[in-house]
């Protein structure tokens, strides 16, 4: 545990740029993923379209995807750019499902009511149907921020700093101490968010933990 | 006032879900559409605040053709009761009931000041505003929707089956709370039933559709059940229909007998030979005492016999001929409006009332 005292600096930075790399992609492919899954769930074709598409790219290699993405973007292999954009590549893979089926789950009736209330499209999606949403939702981003916090380690492959980064290096230095920092480390990170998000989602619903007290009244 | 001219709703498919109807609903009554499924009254109902787009024909309120009000602005001057409340789940009672106010931008604390307000006059306790609707039992929903229906103070109302989904004990309540309601606002209700007695009972007109979308009928609900306009009206309305127009044939003088009565808490005395009608100390009926019963000293209410429905005096003589068929004598009991006992009634004189109704007789 040498190697953990003396390199505790390196340690933190790379932990600071593994979250950086890992989460703004969750925030970036939630906005965008928002509108997709509603065009996705208003209109039949666009579904048919979105969706299958979204699944495609999600079977894009991380790998090739981070090879190919300098070339296209023009930017330098070691960009944290090209990592950014291919996991907010990635998040809006899983989610543009998500935010359709978590919208397609609204009660028809309370949209409905929503309608006889008053309530033009846009107010309506944004009081309405997106909190209803939302437990869904967090499932999803649950999903996509874990699955980020794992991935972006492949990054380390092509010489991106950032926790992964340690396994091909300690591999290379048969450093095992550094190998085992980094993965608990991602282990660490991906169950901290995991459960940040549970709470977040708890906090953003008290109405699903209400639970039925019905009384006998009328 | 709403005026149905000439409207028609057909769907891409060809099927008309109503057919040039042509109605005028009066201001501050309760006019309900009945009708078996599929016979454009659900339909005819949201096209009033435009929910649905009528194919043809024009829609006035007031006067006003609805198409020259934007849809989000017409809604929030027309309250709207969906069936099993559709309440909001995100939001707690008092903030589902201060929803239109808030859309019309009305400040929160004004909005929410409102909202309470309305809770009180549906009949809920204040405690319940911080709940959520899966907190509250059907009944309980139906009337936050009712209150949130309210909550701006439209003029109109629209009723999609509202009652539909709870239970036939609670129905009754949430219909006489609405009648109350009612009593006291003076709104023009649209409600929209699929069940004849519930249209009849709280409907000062009634509007029977058929399927295809035609208006078969329209009256009030004595007119309706008397005078069907045709076989399909006839049958709607069901076989016991004659029975029914008693709620609509009012009793005035029914003639009242008199029989021995007891008080409870005072001694009885001696043992009678027929049915003696127990009385509180009110005057108010609490049952029977058995002939050839035997009463040590006072009377008390252990013991007594159940008694059959009360009538009270002057009104419709359906509850006058349940009250003599419940009663345990074949003596309906006669109170007044505080429910003190006034006489006794049998079915023999309520059938000879029905014989002779002045309404009944013209066959009008």
């Amino acid at each position: 545990m040498n190697w953990v005292s003396e390199h505790i600096s390196d340690i933190l930075a790379y932990t600071g740029a593994h979250l950086l790399l890992s989460l703004l992609p969750v925030v970036i492919g939630l906005v965008i993923s928002i509108p997709l899954g509603w065009v996705a769930n208003r209109w039949r074709v666009a579904r048919a379209i979105l969706v299958p598409a979204a699944g495609l790219l999600y079977t894009i290699p991380s790998l090739v995807l981070l090879v190919v993405l300098p070339a296209i973007l023009s930017t330098q292999i070691l960009d944290p750019l090209n990592v950014i954009v291919a996991l907010t590549l990635y998040t809006v893979a899983l989610l543009v499902r998500v935010v359709a089926d978590s919208l397609a789950a609204v009660p028809p009736p309370v949209i409905a009511a929503a309608n006889a209330m008053g309530y033009r499209p846009f107010r309506r999606f944004v009081g309405v149907e997106l909190p209803l949403a939302v437990p869904v939702l967090i499932a999803g981003l649950r999903v996509a921020t874990v699955s980020n916090i794992s991935l972006v380690s492949v990054a380390g492959l092509i010489g991106v700093k950032q926790l992964g980064y340690l396994f091909p290096d300690g591999y290379s230095l048969e450093n095992y101490p550094e190998i085992i920092t980094g993965l608990v480390l991602i282990i660490l990170l991906a169950l901290l968010f995991d459960g940040a998000w549970l709470l977040a989602g708890r906090r953003l619903t008290p109405w699903t933990r209400a639970g039925s007290t019905v009384e006998v009244a009328k | 006032m709403i005026e149905f001219r000439d409207v028609t709703k057909q769907y891409p498919d060809g099927t008309i879900a109503v057919d040039k109807l042509n109605m005028t609903v009066d201001a501050g009554a309760i006019t309900v559409f009945v009708g078996p499924s599929g016979c454009g009254k659900t339909t005819s109902l949201r096209m009033v605040n435009r929910m649905i787009e009528a194919t043809s024909g024009t829609i006035l309120i007031d006067g006003k053709d609805i198409r020259d009000s934007e849809p989000a602005l017409l809604r929030r001057g027309i309250g709207y009761v969906i069936q099993q409340a559709g309440l909001f789940p995100h939001r707690t009672v008092l903030d589902n009931v201060a929803t239109v106010p808030l859309l019309s931008g009305w400040d929160k604390r004004k909005a929410r000041a409102r909202a309470a307000e309305l809770l009180e006059t549906v009949g809920l306790p204040a405690e319940f505003a911080k709940r959520y609707p899966v907190q509250l039992s059907g009944g309980q929903q139906q009337r936050v929707g009712v209150a949130r229906a309210l909550a701006a103070d439209p003029p109109i109302l629209l009723m999609d089956e509202p009652f539909s989904a709870v239970d036939p004990v609670v129905r009754e309540d949430l219909q006489n709370e609405l009648l109350r309601l009612q009593g006291e606002l003076d709104k023009t209700i649209i409600f929209v039933t699929h069940d004849i007695d519930e249209a009849v009972r709280i409907g000062e007109k009634v509007a029977v559709f058929r399927k295809g979308g035609v208006l078969a009928q329209y009256g009030t609900p004595a007119e309706v059940l008397r005078d069907p306009a045709d076989e399909f009206v006839a049958s709607f309305v069901g076989r016991d229909r004659g029975y029914r127009g008693l709620s609509f044939l009012e009793a005035d003088g029914v003639a009242v007998g008199q029989i021995t009565t007891a008080t409870v808490g005072q001694p009885y005395g001696d043992t009678k030979s027929e049915w003696v009608l127990a009385l509180d100390e009110h005057g108010r009926p609490c049952g029977w005492v058995a002939p050839e019963s035997k009463v040590d000293g006072v009377l008390r209410t252990d013991g007594l016999v159940s008694g059959g429905s009360l009538y009270t005096a002057g009104t419709p003589l359906r509850g006058a001929l349940d009250s003599a068929l419940s009663s345990p004598t074949s003596k309906g009991v006669v109170v007044d409006t505080e429910g003190k006992y006034v006489g006794v009634i049998s079915a023999r004189q309520v059938l000879d009332l029905i014989e002779n109704h002045p309404r009944l007789v013209s066959g009008s």
